[in-house]
């Protein structure tokens, strides 16, 4: 496929272009190393990092207490045995496939769009599948046994129960993970060498050149890296949808009313790309400001997050109806009362605050001006991040809570360890988010490089 | 300006493709040596504060194993002799041996002697003596040649792929239920052909459940 055939239509289309004009090939390099070689530390870098680390001590403090005292210091108990941890898990790994989408999707697919968001949201698949990977290991109880998941010689003649999507979880989140990091990692191989050769003090120059492993930019370089690429794109594929896809089967496998559906698959895939999107508005919106990068992070592309998040939310809405519809379509008593309960039990409250966060209050995005508007943008972005959340909070506890037997039913509390381990990965996620910021080229600069090229050729430079 | 000597294209080549067969080797060793006995301690011959010898005892004077170990066949738990089983002979021979100073001072005191166990299985597992020993597992197909330990030792790793070698195929291991007390036994030839008949006979279940151990 021609690059430059796709190029004119989307060029054409829209009224803002995916960079704005005016830069050549130097200072595209420029602006994007100078916010890691240039200018010192920012005073709202130190600000922000110290309050992100604060949060991460938080979360050794609370994990420490949580390997001595065990998990009942969490609010989970039978019949809710599955809690915070499960759903801030399922949120985290959710987030996390905007940027597998973006870069190996969209990457094939060949929109341009995505060249100046694609290296942090990829980052941040990274540091959101680190967080995502911490729940289900500290949830085992016995978290320093975790190599028991992986098949492996052992003087138990043990393996895993295959047969348990738990298992099947374990491969699709390591190989995620895996994939995601060297995804990242070759993608940056370039752009480090860019900043191997500008750096000026020594350090960096030797920690920069080893991680840029010997690039010189030579045509056989330039040759296997595109294709290393693509095969990596391809790899990563089938994992946006294989992903949380078999994270969903940790739920419908099981014969739990509002569990056992077949719309899980589909419906948690589309679910986790629509978080993913909002988390990278909510994380793009301040990195252009504060960079001042909205020549490069235009609202061509904060336009189009939205109407993707747009399309995957409707999807998320028609699958709320299915479970609803097919819960009564079905005639089965138990999936009848989950629904009636969720509206109306104990948890109602936060059943109908998912609805108005996840459906009704993103379809103002409908209106070009909202599109238009970074401020609303963002807050729509936040609202769904929470809406997305208490979709996991509804589907976890609310089903586990009413089980089959009424003499089984009980309540979920989630304690101060609960809150304090939820708040504290968001500081390991910020934590990594700032130092890559601080550490490298948040934006892709020898993809941005070639766009200047292209988009030159069809418009002479001002 | 160079950074890097040029003998770093080496040692970059040697180490990432090394990474892998460095992880693979620590892998391996790690699991010998979680298999060998330095950290078993099998074949490791354990201290007492008596230097009781089966060997001498179960060996060579013949007493049965359940003239001390009681409730074997009953129990769970096979069970230790109290000193006063000890002193059934020792008040009689032996009386003034130095070496069974500690047997006589536990007579005396009332206080048993705390004796090192040798074959310990961690809580977590539901183990049965009695239903071993009554369906034709012999003593010393799990503790060794006792009778010819002057002092005590793990015949076996326990190890949980150990219990399911015989709990996979007993065939292997079962023996007449007259020989099972027997210190001196030696597997005979047609040991599967007996195994399969015995199986058979004494209604073995093969129980490999969880829940059959870990319940």
């Amino acid at each position: 496929m021609d690059p430059e055939g796709s190029q004119t239509p989307i060029e054409s289309t829209s009224a803002h272009p995916i960079i704005e004009p005016g830069y050549t090939l130097g200072t595209v390099t420029d602006k994007i190393s100078s916010i890691v070689l240039g200018r010192g530390t920012s005073k709202g870098w130190i600000f922000g990092f110290a309050i992100a680390f604060s949060l991460l001590m938080l979360l050794n403090f609370t994990v420490g207490y949580l390997l001595i005292k065990g998990v009942g210091i969490w609010g989970i108990n039978i019949p809710v045995g599955w809690g915070f941890a499960i759903v801030n898990f399922v949120w985290w790994i959710g987030i996390g496939h905007a940027g597998t989408l973006i870069s190996a999707i969209l990457l094939l697919l060949r929109q341009q769009w995505r060249t100046s968001i694609n290296r942090f949201a990829e980052a941040m698949t990274l540091f959101a599948v680190a967080c995502a990977g911490m729940f289900p290991l500290l949830h085992m109880g016995r978290p320093w046994l975790f190599f028991w998941l992986m098949p492996y010689p052992n003087p138990m003649w043990l393996w895993p129960q295959f047969r348990s999507p738990l298992v099947w979880d374990v491969f699709a989140v390591s190989t995620y993970a895996t994939v995601s990091l060297l995804f990242w990692f070759v993608g940056l191989v370039p752009d480090l060498a860019t900043l191997r050769d500008r750096a000026r003090n020594r350090a960096a120059k030797v920690v920069y050149g080893i991680l840029a492993m010997g690039w010189r930019g030579s045509a056989v370089h330039w040759s296997r890296y595109e294709t290393a690429s693509i095969l990596l794109a391809g790899l990563a594929t089938p994992l946006v949808v294989s992903v949380h896809t078999v994270v969903s089967f940790d739920f419908s496998v099981a014969q739990v009313a509002g569990w056992h559906t077949t719309i899980f698959p589909p419906y948690f895939v589309a679910g986790a790309i629509y978080s993913g999107f909002a988390m990278v508005m909510t994380l793009a919106i301040p990195i252009r400001k504060f960079y001042n990068l909205e020549d490069f992070i235009t609202m061509r592309h904060l336009g189009n997050m939205a109407k993707v998040m747009l399309a995957t939310g409707l999807i998320v809405a028609y699958g709320y109806m299915m479970e609803t519809f097919m819960a009564f379509y079905s005639g089965n008593p138990f999936d009848r009362f989950l629904i009636i309960n969720r509206m109306t039990g104990p948890y109602a409250f936060f059943y109908w605050l998912l609805i108005a966060c996840n459906i009704v209050i993103p379809q103002i995005m409908w209106l070009r001006s909202v599109r238009n508007n970074v401020a609303i943008l963002f807050v729509i972005s936040l609202i769904v991040n929470v809406g997305m959340w208490l979709e996991r909070f509804v589907i976890v506890v609310i089903s586990l809570h009413r089980d089959f037997l009424p003499s089984s039913w009980g309540m979920y509390y989630p304690t101060r360890w609960d809150w304090a381990t939820y708040v504290g990965t968001i500081g390991l996620f910020l934590t990594l988010l700032f130092l890559f910021i601080r550490f490298l080229p948040v934006i892709s600069i020898y993809e941005m490089r070639s766009l200047v090229e292209e988009t030159d050729e069809e418009k002479p430079k001002k | 300006m160079q950074i890097f000597h040029h003998s770093t294209n080496t040692i970059s080549r040697v180490s990432i493709y090394g990474a892998v067969f460095i992880l693979a080797l620590l892998g391996g060793v790690l699991y010998a040596i979680e298999l060998s006995p330095i950290y078993t301690r099998v074949n490791e011959a354990r201290e007492q504060p008596v230097p009781f010898s089966h060997k001498h005892h179960a060996g060579e004077l013949g007493i049965d194993c359940r003239y001390c170990h009681t409730t074997v066949e009953k129990s769970s738990f096979a069970g230790l002799p109290p000193t006063q089983t000890c002193m059934t002979c020792h008040s009689q021979i032996w009386t003034n041996a130095p070496m069974l100073e500690p047997v006589r001072a536990s007579y005396r005191d009332d206080k048993s002697i705390a004796w090192t166990r040798v074959n310990a299985l961690p809580d977590f597992v539901y183990f049965d003596h009695s239903i071993h020993v009554s369906k034709g597992i012999g003593c010393t197909t799990c503790h060794g040649q006792v009778g010819e330990m002057p002092l005590t030792w793990k015949a076996n790793t326990l190890y949980m792929s150990w219990c399911l070698d015989c709990h996979r195929q007993p065939e292997k291991y079962v023996r007449e239920k007259s020989k099972v007390f027997d210190p001196g036994y030696v597997t005979p030839a047609n040991q599967m052909e007996l195994g399969a008949r015995l199986v058979k006979e004494y209604k073995i279940h093969s129980l490999t459940d969880c829940s059959t151990c870990h319940r």
